[in-house]
């Protein structure tokens, strides 16, 4: 993590100019939300709320700016290591989608459904992206986590869990 | 002393069969989570906060100081056992705490390393009683100007870690501090950046956003390159020290202290200079320099006490200034807040219960986890099997749990996603995520410091400099910007010498 990155790359990272673009898009959206803001401004509050987001907005560009210089002059950010992250392999974008799949079903069935369901949909989901073909077991563990979690914080220690369709039967 | 009364009154709070079964709960969670591969302490922290909402906040700390110590802990077994670690603070224990796993002799690298925590967690902390107090004192008598100057001195800390690239630190920072203005302003009512989404006007939870960067982010990485075939765990008995090993490791436990505590205490340190300086001195000092690099128990024992020390030490910022310089410290003060709780130098005045309860959890859970981790050492190690399918499906299960319990909302949930989005990229571009997080929080409070300021002083931008003490962080800031290209000046012209030396 620490190493050196003086090493030239093989292969230019250009995605690299996407991060300098989406830093400018940001830059722009802050400063035109805080430009229809109302001055208000008094002894109290000198400046108002406007000047902190436009600073923070010019500043994102010039940031934006500098990166892309950086990159330019072959600047690279080192990908995060890991126990479990083999950094020379290309991004497995199959099992990222499958993950954001399960993760929205979870999004949109939490309150018609309730947690047990659509918690377990989501374990069973990701295990699944994850690459785990065990499909029954798999049910049996997601059923497992989510009916305790749903006992032991919702019931248990009082979390915001909703029970969905289930109300009255858990 | 009334810090000692205090502190004893402390342990009166928590001696409680409920309290300690509470404390043995959280360091058991904490370790058992902590030790689980790519889950760091911030992560740990983070993940089972949602397991504390329902407690009283006295109890919620309690735990919390067992999941603190525990997942700090959970996190070196991780890397002495597989050899690759989770956070950067862990990176030197690996080195030479790996090689003594793979020689035979990982039960005397575990050992060393929980010994060493625990001599260097109960320094760090009695140092924590001494200091904090002080700190708090000296803290009031700061007017807004100051603190303006002692977050901008956080930020830079943060965006400047050793080794990474600057740019991208700042751009993390930026991101966070434009996370941070999302909501309704304090002193005028207005909205910014809600998008007329009426969630949005409180603001993203802290929570959320760590949850998302950390969790979802790190879950999403690792999942885009899963390893095919996981590192190999050396399997590990009981761990113990002969004679030897003990005559070896204590010195090194309490340099390690000595490099971790101070360093760590300062509002830009951090974990992991104070490792490195220690892994330096004890190769330095070691009677034995030729088995570095082949497991010198010296190279596990002070860089473990250092993690520790520096550990205790964030908690003086944290507690005393409301200044989180870590990722567990900031995870610990969005936990704060959302029991309504604002750390900073009034907290040991308004809740001095709270404070001294947790101080004295801090040294109960310490000494469990010395008790627990011992024993247990065989079973945490299995856990490292844990199939990596599940490992990271839990990951993704238990943060979305958490991030809904927030605020009961299924739109937390898409945030939770995107920030999740967020932290891939950010991984995938080498961009730090601990500006980030450091951003969300301070921002806001830095803001509030600035126009506090300048309300002083009727809107002058002289206002936002102050007095001598935020002369002096100023002028800190500048050395910290302008050293690395000093340095890098200074490397430039020597380079050139020896080139014309070469020539001549």
């Amino acid at each position: 993590m620490t190493t050196a990155e003086a090493q030239p790359e093989a292969r230019r990272d250009t995605a690299q100019y996407g991060v300098c673009g989406f830093l400018a898009v940001v830059g722009v959206l802050v400063i035109a939300d805080a430009a229809r803001l109302r001055h208000i401004a008094n002894s109290n509050d000198p400046i108002g709320p406007k000047p902190v987001p436009i600073v923070l907005g010019v500043l994102l560009l010039v940031v934006a700016v500098l990166y892309a210089v950086d990159v330019a002059r072959g600047g690279t950010g080192a990908a995060e290591e890991g126990e479990d992250v083999d950094v020379t392999s290309p991004v497995d974008w199959r099992t990222v989608l499958l993950l954001v799949g399960a993760f929205v079903l979870n999004l949109a069935l939490i309150e018609p459904l309730g947690w047990v369901i659509s918690g377990a949909i989501l374990f069973w989901g990701s295990a699944y992206a994850l690459g785990s073909r065990h499909h029954v077991r798999n049910l049996i563990i997601a059923a497992t986590l989510s009916l305790t979690t749903f006992y032991a914080f919702a019931i248990g220690l009082g979390v915001n869990l909703p029970a969905g369709v289930l109300q009255g039967i858990l | 002393m009334d810090n000692l009364m205090n502190l004893l009154s402390g342990f009166g709070d928590v001696l409680t069969p409920i309290n300690l079964l509470l404390a043995l709960l959280g360091v058991t969670v904490g370790t058992a989570v902590g030790v689980l591969p790519g889950i760091g302490p911030a992560m740990t922290v983070a993940l089972l906060l949602p397991i504390t909402y329902g407690l009283e906040p006295v109890q919620a700390f309690i735990m919390f100081a067992g999941i603190f110590y525990g997942g700090m802990y959970g996190g070196s077994t991780t890397s002495i056992l597989l050899n690759t670690p989770g956070e950067s603070s862990s990176v030197v224990t690996a080195i030479e705490g790996n090689k003594m796993a793979r020689a035979g002799r990982a039960a005397q690298a575990l050992a060393t390393a929980a010994i060493g925590s625990f001599v260097a967690g109960t320094i760090g902390t009695v140092l924590l009683v001494l200091v904090a107090p002080q700190v708090v004192k000296f803290a009031i008598s700061l007017g807004a100007p100051d603190y303006l100057a002692i977050m901008l001195l956080a930020f830079a800390g943060a965006t400047s870690v050793l080794g990474s690239s600057r740019i991208r630190g700042f751009a993390a920072l930026l991101l966070g501090l434009v996370i941070g203005l999302v909501g309704i302003d304090k002193v005028t009512g207005q909205e910014r950046l809600t998008f007329g989404i009426p969630q949005l006007a409180d603001g993203i939870d802290v929570v959320v956003v760590a949850v998302g960067i950390f969790a979802v982010g790190e879950a999403l990485w690792v999942a885009a390159h899963l390893r095919r075939n996981p590192g190999h765990v050396i399997p590990v008995g009981r761990p113990w020290m002969g004679k030897s090993d003990w005559r070896r490791s204590w010195k090194p436990w309490l340099r390690g202290t000595a490099y971790g505590f101070p360093i760590g205490a300062l509002p830009a340190g951090g974990a992991e200079i104070p490792t490195f300086l220690s892994y330096a001195t004890e190769r330095k000092l070691s009677k034995h320099p030729e088995q570095f690099g082949h497991g010198a128990i010296e190279g596990v024992a002070g860089p473990e006490a250092a993690n520790n020390a520096s550990a205790a030490g964030t908690l003086v910022p944290m507690l005393a200034l409301g200044l989180p310089t870590n990722a567990t410290a900031a995870v610990m003060l969005a936990a704060f807040t959302s029991y309504g709780i604002q750390p900073g130098p009034l907290l040991f005045q308004r809740e001095p219960k709270l404070v001294w309860a947790l101080i004295a959890s801090l040294f109960i859970g310490n000494l469990m986890l010395l008790l627990l981790n011992l024993p247990l050492a065989p079973a945490w190690a299995k856990l490292l099997q844990i199939p990596r399918p599940y490992l990271y499906a839990g990951i993704i299960f238990f943060a979305s749990m958490g991030a809904y319990a927030v605020n009961a909302q299924p739109l937390d949930l898409l945030l939770l996603l995107l920030l999740g989005l967020l932290g891939f990229a950010m991984r995938r571009f080498g961009l730090p995520v601990l500006p980030l997080i450091i951003g969300v929080i301070l921002g806001p409070i830095a803001e509030r410091q600035a126009r506090m300021s300048l309300q002083l002083s009727n809107g002058d931008a002289s206002g936002l400099i102050g007095g001598p003490v935020a002369f002096v962080i100023y002028a800190a800031i500048l050395l910290m910007i302008a050293w690395p290209l000093v340095a890098k000046l200074r490397r430039r012209i020597m380079t050139k010498d020896v080139v014309y030396s070469g020539r001549q």
